[in-house]
């Protein structure tokens, strides 16, 4: 402060004594300009959507219609008890679809629990990309085939594992990008925060999306975050935050495509914020007329991200009335397939506990696996004991109680 | 003063109720968390208190574990009694550093100058149909560090009781809430709440001859049930619902072994290094001489809490502890 230095020279009698200024600090103007321009990037109803792709648009907007019926199947499994519970990415569909469409097949996507989606935009099969979700397994797939990492529940946790992903790639000399999907509450994280730093440091070839849907379950952002932006975080890391209409699924590919060139150029990470709305509650087991107006959402719908896609195909004449219906039988089609093996009961083996634990199972787990089976095998066997008791009770009533 | 009737009251209602009259008689007492004000938690515990008291009093953090205890630990060294939730079992990991390294570790650093009051909910276990980390039963990893009080009610009366005298305490206390039971229902009168054992004691929840029955929170109730099943093969089991497992009620414990002669553990937090071993060494240790056979363990299987769907196979019901009961009698067979 301006005052101590003053005063020492102002003492009565004392030496004047000058401190050596210090080497004059240069603010690192490498990487240039990182600021994210504020408004959000948008090309839907601009007169950039003529430069736009015929073809990609079309692409997305039939995944959009496939995901928004993806959406509404996977909510009604919820009320059928099909699924333990469903994070809806209604109001969300451009990111999720332009997340997967923007990968090549060689990259990596590190989703979070709400994008499955993106992991079925990708190419997962649909059944196995809810297995996390109906409760049979944890991660239904197997990572490699698709090259989707298992949807991460802790939040913000799979962001290092993106990093390390795509840093181990260029180690290799592989020409391989991670894009990784956060929420607006994840960054609040601490391990947001360490990725974006080693991202930046390592300038590994990443991108982070976080889609900025205004709430974590009831946490709307102005709680979560005083940043003008999420987006502007990046600057602090040293690498460029882009600001994206969420709901304008061109422009969220368009920004995405670029941030994965650049990674692909050795030009490291980019963080890219991609502002949205979460049309519906948090789960299917959350109330949001708790914490939000139906106004806000009602406003929210009037910018549907489909709708915006449809309009502009339609305008521009790459759509008509025939393409919509036959986007929605698509749509349909992929729906009643999907109702119909979520329908079926999964075949479970109990015996699965023990076999994925380690390598090689350890001689407890293997006694214990004994155990287990002796229990099935006697409650297989309709012993005439008299005995009511249920061999796997977990003795808690709540045991049915579904969250 | 009208007195309210007793009434059928959850534990979810009970710990609501606790935190706040906590509240009320001390204004140095502050619930922050994810979720906390405008929804009242996720399980709704901390249903009202914004409104009651304020943001202030009551506050939505930003989504992060280890800022929610970092600053606990700040404001209970200015003074204040932050009671912090922590949203379900596994999404308290992020904490953890802030726990093992300040939380438990400030009253020994400091030489007992700066003690934290700081109490740590977290909702544990499983039995609810939850997906991939919410079930996790993480006790034996509060227990591994000295310096925090570990505890768990299993009954409504104890849910209030407990939950009040870990926000009094001047420790730090981890206090887990057994979520398959929230919903578990008693008469209860939140006006003339029951006076219950302090923390630090365990109590026999049933009287019993043939054997002792060792356990806390979600398995209290397995327990009790598997104590009536156990009559018509007649067996006479003694429940010990231990409260708190730091500290430990080693007195109460040894005294119904000491008795019975026999002592089955029985938690569903996995067993290998789990806190049946330590319970199980400490019982042989004080009644060596008393016992007709080894204390067994029912536990949860040693792997990752599994899918709901599979989680009936995995947590310790009736059958697994009568089963346990029936090998005690090994001894007088062989
Ligand atoms: C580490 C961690 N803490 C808490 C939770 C519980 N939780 C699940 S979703 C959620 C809100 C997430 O909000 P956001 O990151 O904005 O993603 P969104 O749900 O909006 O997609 C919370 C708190 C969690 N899954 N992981």
């Amino acid at each position: 402060m301006k005052k101590s230095s003053t005063s020492v020279q102002e003492l009565p009698g004392a030496a004047v004594r000058r401190p050596t200024p210090p080497p004059a600090w240069q603010p690192r103007t490498d990487p240039a300009p990182l600021l994210p321009d504020p408004e959000p990037f948008r090309v839907l109803g601009t007169p950039a959507a003529a430069g736009a792709d015929p073809a990609l648009l079309l692409r997305l907007y039939t995944e959009l219609v496939r995901g928004r019926r993806y959406n509404t199947q996977a909510t009604a499994l919820t009320k059928q008890g099909r699924l333990a519970v469903y994070p809806s990415s209604t109001g969300q569909e451009a990111c999720e679809v332009a997340a997967a469409l923007v990968l090549e097949d060689r990259d990596w996507l590190f989703p979070s629990y709400r994008d499955t989606l993106a992991a079925v935009a990708r190419g997962l099969d649909p059944v196995q990309a809810l297995t996390l979700l109906r409760g049979d397994w944890h991660t239904g797939y197997d990572p490699h085939e698709h090259r989707v990492a298992p949807l991460s529940t802790p939040l913000a946790t799979q962001l290092p594992h993106a990093v390390g992903l795509a840093h181990a790639a260029r180690l290799k000399g592989d020409d391989v990008v991670a894009l990784a999907l956060v929420g607006d509450g994840g960054t609040s994280e601490g391990d947001f925060h360490e990725a974006l730093n080693f991202a930046a440091v390592w300038r590994a070839p990443v991108v982070f999306l976080v889609q900025n849907n205004g709430f974590a379950i009831s946490v709307p952002l102005a709680k979560q975050s005083a940043a003008p932006s999420l987006a502007h975080k990046a600057v602090g890391y040293g690498m460029p935050g882009r600001l994206v209409d969420g709901n304008d699924a061109i422009a969220v590919h368009t920004v995405l495509a670029e941030a994965m060139d650049r990674a692909r150029r050795g030009e490291g990470p980019t963080l890219v914020e991609a502002v949205t709305y979460r049309v519906e509650a948090h789960t299917n087991a959350d109330d949001a007329t708790r914490y939000r107006e139906d106004s806000e959402v009602q406003a929210w719908r009037a910018h549907d991200p489909v709708k915006l896609m449809e309009r502009e195909l339609l305008e521009r004449g790459v759509l008509d009335e025939a393409g919509i219906k036959k986007a929605a039988e698509g749509a349909e089609v992929m729906a009643a397939r999907l109702r119909e093996r979520m329908n079926a009961e999964p075949t479970l083996d109990p015996m699965d506990l023990f076999t994925h634990v380690y390598a090689e199972q350890t001689t407890q787990l293997a006694e214990q696996a004994a155990l287990l089976r002796a229990e099935l095998e006697a409650s297989a066997d309709p012993a005439p004991s008299g005995d009511a008791r249920d061999a796997g009770s977990t003795g808690g009533e709540a045991a049915g109680e579904r969250r | 003063m009208t007195t309210t009737a007793v009434k059928p009251a959850t534990m979810a209602s009970a710990l609501q109720r606790a935190l706040r009259d906590a509240m009320a008689e001390d204004p140095s007492v502050h619930v922050l968390g994810e979720d906390v004000g405008t929804l009242g938690g996720v399980f709704r515990i901390t249903d009202g208190l914004a409104a009651e008291f304020g943001d202030d009093r009551c506050t939505d953090t930003p989504l992060a574990e280890a800022g929610i205890l970092g600053t606990a630990v700040g404001m209970a060294m200015y003074g204040l009694r932050p009671v912090v939730e922590m949203q379900f079992d596994a999404f308290a990991y992020p904490s953890f550093e802030q726990l093992i390294s300040h939380v438990a570790k400030m009253r020994n650093r400091t030489r007992g100058a700066m003690p934290l009051p700081i109490t740590v909910r977290v909702p544990y276990g499983g039995g609810i149909g939850g997906v991939e980390h919410h079930s996790d039963s993480s006790e034996a990893y509060y227990m591994a560090t000295a310096g925090l009080h570990v505890v768990t009610p299993a009954t409504v009366d104890d849910a209030y009781g407990m939950l009040r005298a870990a926000i009094a305490s001047d420790d730090p206390v981890v206090f887990l809430e057994p979520k398959r039971l929230y919903w578990s229902k008693a008469q209860w009168s939140p006006d003339e709440p029951a006076a219950v054992e302090p923390i630090g004691r365990a109590v026999v929840r049933r009287r019993g001859t043939s054997a002792t029955l060792i356990t806390y929170g979600p398995s209290v109730p397995v327990c009790l049930e598997a104590a009536e099943a156990a009559r018509a093969e007649g067996w006479d089991l003694e429940v010990v619902d231990l409260r708190s497992l730091v500290p430990f009620d080693d007195e109460t414990v040894a005294a119904s072994v000491r008795r019975t002669g026999r002592a089955v553990v029985v938690h569903e937090s996995t067993g290998f290094g789990g806190p049946g071993g330590e319970i199980a060494a400490r019982v042989t240790e004080r009644c060596f001489h008393h016992l007709e056979a080894p204390v067994l363990r029912v536990a949860g299987f040693d792997i990752p809490y599994p899918p709901p769907m599979l989680e009936r196979h995995h947590l310790p019901g009736v059958d697994r502890v009568l089963d346990a009961v029936a090998r005690l009698q090994w001894e007088t067979e062989s």
